[in-house]
């Protein structure tokens, strides 16, 4: 059993429900990051932003986040040896979440062999749908590694079930149509669309998207699995410039 | 050449987007399909065509042009005559009918030298729809009279500062308008790019410059041309021209990129310039030739002409590439100013700083050929928005 189905299967058998932070891989520098991976180790699973220069899927906080990481000529192939280092440290599972170009270009047979190697457990690419992940998807599988699908309230049931088909690991439920940022409510569509994805896998769901508060990490608790939180840390992370302690405690005040 | 279901020329294309846009782009793409196959559908386009943007535009032989360059004789194909000044009404009409269709009130797009702008803020006008218009702060500033006019037609302008704040950095900001208003809201794409069924929409609604065309040189010289020529930002132009001549074994054609100031990733926008950091990846929703660095970061692009300032290209075109069907070179910054002066001087038409790399093209590829031959390049507009950036250039 891989690092992401152990650890949900872990909470289960504990009754309790998960965390996902997102942070941008050399936000504000290489080094950070893995004071960060180590603070943030407590976590279900952590989503690692590999920096992309055209991330149309995010709002401004990771935008922004994103030009810092980039403005530091943070590459694909750091970021692996990173995780390689931090692995020797922390057992929590780490998927690299990015969008499809900066993989593609790496070469995909070698980013899988090579981010296994390094203790990466999955990957999530933002603009890559069910029906174009196919050979990427066999070079992840080929080395026991996760492809993390989204779902999203537009997602037809027809398109559930192509991601229930594929989906490995957990299942990411966005949680509203839009890009990526602090919402004050999380809406109603999110447990509807989780309730939908239940009818046809048994994966954990995650729900992401807006989510910056303890008042919704509860809410979203009560119907998920687990909840994402990407802006509102990238968010913090900006302001206090990388003081990791201060982002640990942050991220514990979320969840209590 | 028909992509297959899922949008794919060959290994380009596709729809590369966030799943929250898969479902409203099977949705389009259904929407659409019905639409090209209904009669009702066809003649409102037909009507608007004809009687409001001003088709049949002519096909023009440039004589005083020819008889510079000393080889090939030249038509034009004059876009530059449409409503609103360039071809990209042709497609705007086709997507505004649709939008009504689907039932969606508001429309937002993209646009680099406005003219796609200006195009979707005169249907929005026409049709009483809601219009939001990204443009990169950059561009707003070299095309600021296509900014007036947008306001002026009642469209919104949004100012995007991000990236290189050009059409890259519009297109971004119109995908995450789309991507959180997608209950209510069509994108309107301008150009022969972004996931499918865009490419093949956009294609269609232009392809009407290239059967014209046909019919026309055919009516005028008794056979087809031996050389067609068109500038490509996104490609809807030059795809739009070529697409109904595919079939025409006889018939050469030339795509025309900005070759900018220089080779280097950075000062130029010729994606078909491997050398120069073109080469196969996935930018805004489509897999095609994307001008990037070693990491796939999207490079920064240059060319005096904000609509072919791009660091990507149509997927058709990226296939009709590396089949070897069509043909791809570049014209300098310097080489489509003195195209623009030339064309104003000798034919009395001012061309858009983005048609004069044609025209450019067109002239030095004429001047190979002998007399007998004949080639036909797409004045895709008309360049009074560009008056002030030229003289800005030519006083610098």
């Amino acid at each position: 059993m891989g690092r992401i189905d152990k650890a949900f299967s872990e909470l289960r058998r504990e009754g309790k429900k998960g965390f996902i932070p997102f942070i941008t891989a050399g936000d504000p520098d290489l080094e950070t990051t893995g004071e960060l991976l180590i603070e943030l180790s407590g976590s279900t699973v952590i989503e690692l932003g590999v920096p992309f220069s055209d991330p149309m899927a995010d709002g401004p906080v990771i935008q922004r986040s994103s030009e810092r990481a980039l403005k530091n000529d943070v590459s694909l192939r750091q970021i692996i040896e990173l995780v390689r280092t931090v692995r020797k440290n922390i057992e929590t599972p780490i998927i690299l979440f990015s969008y499809f170009n900066p993989f593609l270009q790496f070469g995909l047979k070698r980013l899988a062999a090579e981010a296994k190697a390094a203790g990466v457990d999955g990957v999530l690419v933002t603009d890559l749908s069910p029906e174009e992940a196919g050979e990427f998807d066999t070079e992840l599988r080929a080395n026991e590694l996760d492809m993390i699908f989204l779902v999203a309230p537009t997602s037809t049931d027809e398109r559930l079930k192509l991601v229930a088909d594929r989906a490995r690991g957990f299942i990411y439920a966005v949680s509203r149509a839009g890009v990526t940022g602090v919402r004050t409510s999380v809406s109603d569509e999110a447990e509807k669309l989780v309730s939908r994805m239940r009818n046809f896998s048994s994966l954990p769901i995650a729900v992401g998207f807006g989510i910056s508060n303890a008042e919704q990490v509860k809410d979203v608790h009560r119907y998920a699995d687990a909840v994402v939180i990407g802006s509102a840390i990238v968010a913090e992370i900006e302001r206090l410039q990388g003081a990791t302690p201060n982002i640990g405690k942050f991220v514990k005040n979320l969840l209590d | 050449m028909q992509p297959d279901s899922l949008g794919h020329w060959g290994k380009y294309g596709g729809r590369f987007v966030p799943e929250t846009l898969m479902a409203p782009l099977e949705e389009l793409t259904e929407a659409y399909l019905t639409s090209r196959d209904d009669q009702a559908f066809q003649s409102e386009l037909q009507y608007l065509l004809q009687h409001y943007a001003g088709r049949p535009t002519p096909l023009f032989h440039a004589a005083r042009l020819t008889e510079h360059c000393g080889g090939a004789k030249i038509y034009l194909k004059r876009e530059d005559l449409l409503h609103t000044g360039a071809h990209k009404i042709n497609n705007t009409l086709g997507q505004v009918l649709l939008a009504r269709r689907m039932n969606k009130r508001r429309i937002v797009a993209e646009t680099g030298a406005g003219q796609h702008g200006v195009a979707s803020a005169t249907v929005c006008a026409l049709f009483g729809l809601d219009c939001v218009v990204y443009m990169g702060a950059e561009d707003m500033r070299r095309q600021a009279l296509n900014v007036f006019r947008m306001q002026l037609l009642g469209a919104e302008v949004r100012e995007v500062n991000a990236g290189s704040r050009t059409l890259k950095d519009a297109i971004n900001e119109a995908l995450r308008d789309w991507v959180t208003n997608v209950a209510d809201t069509y994108y309107l794409l301008g150009s022969a790019l972004g996931p499918h069924p865009y490419p093949l929409m956009v294609r269609d609604f232009q392809s009407v410059i290239g059967q014209e065309a046909r019919a026309q040189i055919l009516e005028q010289e008794g056979r087809l041309p031996d050389v067609l020529v068109a500038c490509v930002g996104g490609g809807s132009n030059s795809i739009g021209l070529f697409h109904p001549f595919l079939g025409d074994d006889g018939v050469r054609m030339i795509g025309v990129e900005a070759g900018g100031s220089g080779n280097e990733l950075g000062q130029h926008a010729a994606r078909f310039n491997t050398a120069g950091g073109g080469r196969p990846g996935v930018l805004q929703g489509t897999m095609s030739y994307v001008l990037q660095d070693d990491h796939g970061q999207v490079a920064a692009t240059h060319s005096v002409s904000a609509g072919l300032d791009y660091p990507s290209i149509g997927p058709e075109h990226a296939y009709l590439h590396d089949a070897g069907r069509v043909e791809y070179g570049s014209v300098s910054d310097a080489e489509a100013l003195q195209a623009f002066r030339s064309l104003s001087q000798l034919e009395g038409i001012i061309p858009a700083l983005e048609s004069a790399h044609a025209v450019a093209h067109g002239a030095k590829v004429a001047r190979a050929l002998g007399r007998d031959q004949i080639v036909v390049v797409n004045l895709s507009g008309r360049g009074d928005k560009d008056i002030n950036s030229v003289r800005e250039q030519l006083e610098s």
